[in-house]
């Protein structure tokens, strides 16, 4: 298989392009679905945007690829602004939700399509077409038609189709929601092994933060049409920067606090605030699962359930005052509902905002 | 109460073996039997209830009738011609109107509903009368009596046009083939002549085969406008030869069987051979 990706039919014409929205603005009958995004992708990056529905993400998507014409701010591919260029003229690569395949076309056909259109001759498109296809494995099925595929296997002959063009970007509009749980794990590594052998900057929707954390470079979270947050996936779970991010990214318990001095006091402990905290005052502190741990003595509280998630077991108990708290803790230490514990918070800095 | 759970009646349930078998026999009667007497009565003999003669057909090749039939022969060719030009109007604005109204001005679909469905509502003779100075002008323009009887009973052919297209294009996603081909490249009439017009291909088929339909029984249009087309041949026929009349309305109804047969044939066969792809 790393043969065929060492062929140039397989390699991105300009490897690295590098990708910029400034200021992008989108409005859809006076509401504003874009409020001035700004991001910037480096040249062979894997980004992927991750937000509830309706924040904007795949509406950024559409604008970079064209389908969306923008209101607002600029598009820059390689430094070039493109916001004016028509879609068939930008040179990326698009992957959808939906299944998109021609369906009077074979495989084969589908993957040449964007060939004939840039008039590449029949020996080389049928060559470069059947690399393609060997490269997302489905090199033996080029005669088939779209409906005799699974979904699977129609979404890695789209990102065959998207791919052979060598296009400057690869745009994935979220192109594993309609799989099953088990395909889609798959297709996601492998669509993370071919962009990293083939270097193409590359933008990732996706609303399943499980799969934008295990696959892409830098992860941007929008909410209501802007970017909170763009980090490593790192970043956003151990440093989110805003209390939305906190709660999107990972799981959190939202405690009642005190804060004061750059600092909140939870249950009696102090904890350190990330970022710009309000100066004083009650609050919302955001704390991890794997932040409190059970303990011999300390904040009392009652084993509600437990359950079992391979490497580990999330347990959720209830405070004296009937707050309930998920934590996270090893798998041998298996907890009967009703069993008293004791909790104590590790002390890692928290995320808060302001109670209201 | 009998004690025992009656069970509940599934609406639009596939019914069983017998039930279809009736279902079918009666149709099959309602629809065979005026066939049957419209056959009988063809190659009836002159002057009898029944037996059977072939003496009306052959009368058509007989050349001193020949004039007799001349009407019905340029009749039948004009028809002909007018079908495939209205088959071509059909094509020519309806589906790209459609097409168009599907991919971009989605908020005019209602609206190209709305005209093609009106001529449904109205009364041929009240179409045919209104539209008399808008076939004049086509008349002036291009001088040709197919011509103006292709956008007359184009009118009429519109809700049967119509319907078909609209189901095709209802069964395929056109706005996600469209922005995956452009997304690889292509124009807007690439997209459309590559990606669009192929996956249209029943729907084009069918509302062809409608369009033609009508076009064949179309009388009172071109009654009105005192044009000479198959149904006006047909109808003058049959005042001096019923049988040989009545041959032709059987030949007529054969032949748009054969059209819908061979188009389904042709739907089918571009199935089986991709399922055996």
């Amino acid at each position: 298989m790393t043969a065929v990706l060492d062929t140039p039919a397989a390699a991105p014409a300009q490897p690295g392009t590098r990708v910029q929205l400034v200021d992008v603005v989108k409005e859809y009958a006076g509401h504003r679905a874009l409020t001035g995004v700004d991001l910037d992708i480096a040249p062979g990056e894997f980004i992927a945007l991750l937000g509830p529905s309706g924040c904007g993400k795949t509406t950024a998507l559409r604008a970079l690829s064209g389908l969306e014409q923008i209101d607002g701010g600029s598009i820059l591919i390689d430094g070039v602004d493109v916001a004016s260029t028509p879609i068939n003229k930008r040179d990326i690569g698009m992957v959808f939700q939906s299944y998109s395949l021609f369906p009077h076309m074979t495989v084969r056909q589908n993957v040449e399509f964007g060939l004939r259109m840039r008039r590449v001759g029949g020996a080389e498109r049928t060559r470069r077409a059947q690399d393609a296809l060997d490269m997302v494995g489905l090199g033996h099925l080029a005669g088939r038609f779209a409906h005799q595929l699974s979904g699977g296997q129609q979404q890695r002959v789209a990102l065959a189709r998207a791919l052979v063009t060598r296009p400057r970007v690869l745009l994935l509009d979220e192109p594993l929601s309609a799989l099953d749980a088990k395909v889609r794990v798959a297709l996601r590594d492998e669509i993370r092994r071919i962009q990293q052998e083939l270097g193409i900057t590359t933008l990732f929707v996706t609303h399943d933060q499980e799969e934008a954390l295990a696959v892409a470079d830098r992860v941007a979270v929008m909410n209501t049409g802007n970017i909170e947050q763009i980090g490593t996936p790192e970043e956003l779970y151990l440093n989110p920067a805003t209390p939305f991010v906190a709660d999107f990214v990972g799981l959190s318990n939202k405690l009642e606090g005190s804060a004061a001095g750059g600092a909140v006091t939870v249950y009696g402990q102090r904890l350190e605030v990330l970022g710009d905290a309000p100066a004083s005052g009650a609050v919302i502190a955001y704390v991890r699962p794997e932040d409190i741990l059970i303990a011999e003595s300390g904040l009392p509280a009652t084993v509600v359930s437990t359950s079992f998630l391979g490497s580990l077991r999330r347990t959720f108990v209830r405070l004296d005052d009937d707050t309930v708290v998920a934590v996270q803790h090893e798998v041998g230490d298996r907890l009967e509902p009703g069993a008293a514990v004791a909790l104590r918070f590790t002390g890692r800095p928290v995320v808060i905002a302001p109670k209201v | 109460m009998s004690g025992r759970m009656s069970r509940p009646v599934r609406v639009g349930a596939t019914p069983g073996k017998a039930a279809s078998g009736v279902i079918l026999v009666i149709a099959g009667i309602a629809f065979l039997y005026p066939l049957y007497a419209l056959a009988a009565f063809a190659f009836q003999p002159v002057g009898q209830h029944s037996g059977f003669t072939l003496d009306h057909l052959k009368a058509l090749t007989d050349p001193v009738r020949a004039f007799q039939y001349q009407q019905l022969w340029e009749g039948i060719q004009n028809s002909l011609v007018i079908a495939v030009i209205t088959v071509v109007l059909m094509l020519v604005f309806l589906l790209p109107a459609m097409i168009l109204a599907e991919l971009r001005f989605r908020s005019v679909r209602r609206v190209i509903e709305f005209v093609c469905l009106l001529p449904i509502s109205i009364p041929t003779v009240v179409l045919a009368v209104g539209f008399v100075p808008v076939y004049q002008q086509v008349w002036h323009l291009t001088g040709a009596v197919a011509w103006v009887l292709a956008f007359a009973i184009g009118i009429i052919t519109l809700p049967y046009a119509f319907r078909p297209i609209q189901a095709n294009l209802s069964g395929v996603d056109v706005i996600t083939l469209n922005e995956a081909a452009r997304s690889l490249g292509a124009g807007w009439f690439q997209t459309v002549w590559h990606v669009i017009v192929p996956n249209l291909r029943r729907g084009m088929l069918s509302a062809g085969l409608l369009t033609v339909s009508v076009v064949l029984g179309e009388f009172t249009i071109a009654s009105f406008l005192q044009q000479n087309t198959f149904q006006t041949g047909l109808a003058l026929l049959e005042q001096a030869d019923p049988y040989v009349a009545s041959t032709f309305a059987l030949a007529a109804l054969l032949l748009v069987f054969l059209i819908l047969v061979v188009f389904g044939a042709f739907g089918a066969g571009r199935r089986r051979s991709r399922k055996a792809a």
